[in-house]
């Protein structure tokens, strides 16, 4: 048949087109309680596996051969071998684990306890805690600046970033942002700090090297016609490696913001699913993944294009995504 | 009969190393009048002794962690008194110089508790749901942390025009806080479009609200106390005196649902509901209280934290200036329920949504989709500024 001759030709042809290999996409489903695992290439679920009571925060180490998901109603982080899917063994985070930062290094995990208004530190070779930091309450945001001096961890009812230094785990600064702080991302020379606020609608735009101490630069606020303004909830957020373009999740307005860092105005809304939590770039940043928790499906969004190419069904209510490194 | 309790959280977090000289002090008062009552028809709706002070306690631990950061003390005097002592009790903590106090009494006592003191200090009624007080009734030294019962039938109008359920059956209790209560639903039946098909009294005859084998007789009183009614879709339940509203669900002449005082509540909050993060809240607040919360403390924890919040933005302890920042634009709070809120400024009434509950999980939450406003979709819920006879706010 001459569509078939047309498809296999394609397939002949595509791999050769695009040298590129493909990466394992993590996708952790909330409330189906799995790891759905896709292909990077085809875009196709190959995988999903059983992570857990509530897998939300989900992050892969330097090497690609750990994976680590924030097990929040098993109160411990599980560490799963990224190619079999086997779990390893567990980490202690603390009760009701829900986010945490990686040390570039991939030695220790920052983690927010949302219940004890606690920054926890574990040593991911050792599988210690190596220290406990009193936040805010309900720390929940985490964030790592590239330098690696200061750990960021936002509390949602406190409305505080705080800058944790990571020699002595002490706070050296507060930053008071808007009405429940979900997320932070530094960009990647360091030189700026985002922060979303759920509740208060904004990202505040920080400048963390200020001389006597970090300054919030701006706010910006999201308005899109024909949605309700409390509507729109910034949540994840990703920076290009290069911090021209801002991408912001927004929640139940079920669109990704994209955000022209320079000039710090929304240069284009792009529609995904419903109530879109997280996002991860993958390695060659060609390709956003958004997590649609209301929606069971992730959409892929061409970065340069700034614009949505499909949607993939996963598990039930997806929440945390992480594409494993080249 | 007064009991008085200081909850003076301990400095555990003072990571900018200011010294007390620097620090700026906000002590706040929880009120609450203490009345003569009857026991409730639910065993689960007892009162416990520490009702709304435990989230008045709850919500000077959140401000504490905060404040600690910032270089601010926070503490709440609490007291608890009756009906005749209250004059007394606030005059004492006036004497103390605390102008910012959460109030739990009823509307006549919070009326003249507030004239009484003037500018000396600023209210936070955390209780009294008379809609009169955020009317004709409302005084510029009363904010409203707890929501008008017109905003509480309006929340369950809209879930029930949302499910085309247009024909109520209402009944109202005989005392005159349920016929109060009755007349609020019948305005809000229509404001949003709904017919009253049915309108009925059900007579409290005093007497304690349970037996030991009462299901047997309820069993055969509510059938024939709903019978012959005309075609309705709904029961709505007016019952400000817990005589007869639970009683209502399965029983009635006609399978309908019950919606109001029984079957399906609007609530402020409930132990159960965890969307928006409230998980947390319940978690600290039952190992604070080792009890579950009660509408009660979010409503004190509530007050307290919008104090808190105006506090740590404006930088003052000034009840003046506390209230000018809490009635401006600026102003906002995340309080679990998915969105900001913040004050109405014409009257004083915090905007907030209103969760509806079957007393096990969060079955909806009000104001319902598709329910639009010029201002904020919250506005839908009670009296809205053209609506509102009270002056006391104008400039």
């Amino acid at each position: 048949m001459k569509t078939n001759g047309v498809l296999t030709a394609l397939a002949l042809v595509l791999p050769l087109a695009s040298p590129a290999l493909a990466n394992k996409v993590y996708v952790s489903n909330e409330k189906g309680n799995t790891i759905t695992v896709l292909n990077s290439d085809t875009w196709e679920v190959t995988a999903e596996f059983p992570a857990g009571n509530r897998p939300r925060g989900i992050g892969i180490s330097p090497d690609g051969k750990h994976l680590y998901v924030c097990a929040s109603d098993d109160d411990t982080v599980r560490v799963f071998d990224a190619e079999t899917y086997q779990e390893l063994w567990t980490l202690p985070s603390g009760p009701d684990p829900e986010l945490f930062v990686m040390h570039p290094s991939g030695e220790y995990l920052y983690i927010a306890n949302e219940d004890d208004n606690l920054v926890t530190v574990v040593d991911t070779a050792n599988r210690t805690v190596v220290a406990e930091v009193p936040v805010g309450v309900e720390p929940e945001g985490m964030a790592i600046s590239p330098d690696t001096r200061f750990v960021i961890n936002t509390s949602e009812t406190t409305n505080m970033a705080h800058f944790i230094d990571t020699s002595d785990y002490k706070i050296k600064h507060n930053v008071l942002v808007d009405q429940r702080p979900r997320y932070a991302v530094y960009t990647r020379d360091g030189s700026r700090l985002f922060v979303s606020s759920e509740i208060g609608g904004t990202v505040s735009v920080i400048d963390p090297n200020a001389e006597g101490g970090p300054v919030t630069l701006q706010k910006i606020g999201f308005e899109v016609p024909g949605v309700q303004p409390e509507w729109l909830q910034p949540v994840g957020m990703k920076v290009t490696s290069d911090g021209k373009w801002l991408f912001v999740a927004l929640g139940p307005a079920n669109r990704v913001a994209v955000i022209d860092v320079a000039s710090g105005e929304v240069a284009k809304y792009i529609l995904v699913g419903q109530r879109v939590w997280q996002l991860a770039f993958t390695p060659d940043e060609k390709y956003l993944i958004t997590t649609n928790g209301n929606s069971n499906d992730v959409t892929i969004i061409d970065v340069e294009k700034q614009e949505a190419l499909k949607s993939v069904q996963v598990g039930q209510q997806p929440w945390g995504v992480v594409v494993a490194p080249d | 009969m007064m009991r008085i309790r200081v909850g003076l959280a301990v400095v555990l977090l003072c990571f900018l190393g200011l010294g007390d000289a620097r620090a700026l002090e906000i002590r706040t008062g929880l009120l609450r009048v203490d009345y003569p009552s009857l026991l409730p028809i639910s065993r689960f709706d007892e009162r416990p002794d520490d009702l709304g002070l435990a989230g008045a306690v709850l919500a000077n631990e959140d401000n504490q962690t905060t404040g600690g950061f910032l270089g601010m003390e926070f503490s709440v005097e609490e007291v608890v008194t009756t009906q005749e002592d209250a004059a007394a009790a606030l005059d004492g903590l006036i004497a103390k110089g605390i102008g910012l106090v959460v109030v739990m009494a009823k509307a006549d006592d919070l009326l003249s508790l507030a004239d009484r003191v003037g500018d000396d200090a600023l209210l936070l009624n955390a209780l009294a749901r008379d809609t009169a007080l955020r009317d004709d009734q409302c005084r510029s030294n009363i904010l409203h942390v707890a929501p008008s019962q017109a905003m509480m039938a309006d929340a369950v109008a809209q879930f029930a025009l949302w499910k085309q359920w247009r024909r109520w059956f209402l009944i109202s209790g005989s005392n005159p806080e349920d016929r109060a209560l009755g007349e609020v639903y019948r305005r809000s039946a229509t404001k949003f479009g709904a017919r009253i098909v049915e309108d009925r009294e059900f007579e409290d005859t005093g007497g304690s609200r349970r037996t030991d084998t009462g299901h047997v007789l309820v069993q055969r009183q509510i059938p024939t106390f709903t019978q012959d009614a005309a075609e309705h879709d709904v029961v709505i339940a007016a019952d400000a005196s817990d005589v007869f509203g639970l009683f209502l669900p399965f029983h009635t002449w006609e399978p309908r649902p019950v919606m109001g005082s029984g079957g399906l509540r609007p609530v402020t909050f409930h132990a159960a509901h965890e969307a928006w993060g409230a998980t947390q809240f319940q978690r600290r607040f039952e190992r604070l209280a080792t009890r579950y919360v009660r509408e009660e403390d979010y409503q004190a924890w509530l007050a307290l934290r919008v104090i808190g919040e105006a506090v740590i933005r404006t930088n003052s302890n000034d009840p003046a200036v506390l209230r000018d920042y809490m009635l401006s634009e600026a102003f906002e709070l995340a309080a679990f329920k998915g969105r900001p809120v913040n004050f109405r400024d014409w009257n004083g009434q915090l905007r907030q949504p209103i969760l509806l509950t079957d007393s096990k999980i969060t079955v909806s939450v009000s104001p319902q989709e598709g329910y639009l406003h010029q201002r904020s979709t919250l506005d839908t819920l009670g009296l809205d500024q053209p609506e509102s006879a009270c002056t006391a706010f104008q400039q």
